[in-house]
C-alpha cells in the first residue's frame, strides 16, 4: 500500500530532469540520498538522465566493499535503475580517465561523454539537480 | 516567474540556509511566486523548533516560519531525510513510537515526490547547497 506521502498527483508536462552525481559514494550521504531521489522520481515518468562526474564516478565502480567502514554498500541499487526506466546514464570521460578507470570497471552500462558534450546535454535540460 | 527552492544544508553549519532565505525574500519582494521550499539532506534541520541559537544571532527556523506565515509559503521537509535526522511531526512521532515531535511552525513533512513535483510545476528550481 502506498504511504500517504507517496500519492502525489502527476500532472503537467514531461520535463527533462538531470541528476548530476559528483561526490564519492561514501564519506558523505549525498550519493545515497541522490539515488533515493532518482528512484522516487522514476515514478513521475519524466525524461531522466544521470551523470557521474568528478569523484561521482566511484559511485558506480564494481566490487565495492564497505565492510571495514560499517556502512551499507548501496551500489547494487544502481543496477535496479534500468527496471525503473532510468536508462540514460552518462559518465564524463575526463573524470573516468583521470581516476584510472574504464567502463569495464563500472557496474552499469553507461555512455561515456566528453566534457563539451556533457555541457551540451546540460544545456538541453529543464531541471538539473546536483549532488 | 514561478520558483521553487531546494535547501540541501543545515542551518548555521553552512550558509546555504541563509542564502535561501535571502533569495526567497528577494524573489517575493520582486513579485515572483514561490511555489515551494523543499528541505533535503541536512537541510531538514532548518525545520526543528528545538534549536536555540544565541540571542544575538539570527534564528533561521523563526525566519522561515515567519516567511511562511506572511506569504503562505509551502515549507516541505523530506520525510526520508527527516527520519534519519530525528525531525518529526506529530503523526510521524506517533507512527514511529517516539515521545515527542519537533517540527517548527509553518513546516510540513512529506515525500520526495514533492521535490519532483516542484521541479515539474515551477519555471525554475533554485538549489542552495554545496
Amino acid at each position: 500500500m502506498a504511504e500517504p506521502w507517496e500519492d502525489d498527483e502527476l500532472d503537467g508536462p514531461v520535463r527533462k530532469f538531470m541528476y548530476v552525481n559528483r561526490r564519492a559514494p561514501y564519506g558523505t550521504i549525498y550519493a545515497l540520498e541522490s539515488l533515493e531521489v532518482v528512484l522516487i522520481a522514476a515514478a513521475f515518468e519524466q525524461d531522466v538522465s544521470l551523470v557521474f562526474m568528478d569523484d561521482g564516478v566511484y559511485q558506480i565502480k564494481k566490487e565495492q566493499n564497505t565492510d571495514a567502514i560499517g556502512v551499507k554498500n548501496f551500489s547494487p541499487t544502481y543496477r535496479a535503475l534500468e527496471g525503473y526506466d532510468v536508462e540514460k546514464l552518462y559518465v564524463e570521460k575526463e573524470s573516468l580517465e583521470s581516476r584510472g578507470l574504464t567502463i569495464d570497471d563500472l557496474i552499469v552500462p553507461v555512455q561515456v561523454v566528453e566534457k563539451d558534450q556533457l555541457a551540451e546535454l546540460m544545456e538541453e535540460q529543464e531541471v538539473i539537480l546536483s549532488f | 516567474m514561478k520558483l521553487s527552492v531546494l535547501v540541501n544544508e543545515g542551518p548555521y553549519q553552512h550558509q546555504s540556509a541563509d542564502s535561501a532565505i535571502q533569495f526567497t525574500k528577494a524573489a517575493l519582494e520582486k513579485g515572483h511566486e514561490v511555489y515551494r521550499v523543499f528541505f533535503y539532506h541536512d537541510g531538514v534541520n532548518n525545520g526543528t523548533r528545538f534549536a536555540v541559537p544565541p540571542q544575538d544571532d539570527r534564528n533561521i527556523t523563526h525566519e522561515w516560519s515567519s516567511l511562511a506565515k506572511e506569504h503562505g509559503l509551502d515549507l516541505v521537509v523530506c520525510i526520508a531525510a527527516a527520519q534519519r535526522r530525528g525531525i518529526l511531526d506529530e503523526n510521524e512521532a506517533k507512527r514511529q513510537g517516539k515521545d515527542g515531535d519537533n517540527i517548527a511552525e509553518g513546516f510540513r513533512i512529506s515525500g520526495l515526490g514533492q521535490l519532483i513535483e516542484a521541479g515539474i510545476q515551477s519555471d525554475r528550481l533554485v538549489i542552495f547547497g554545496d
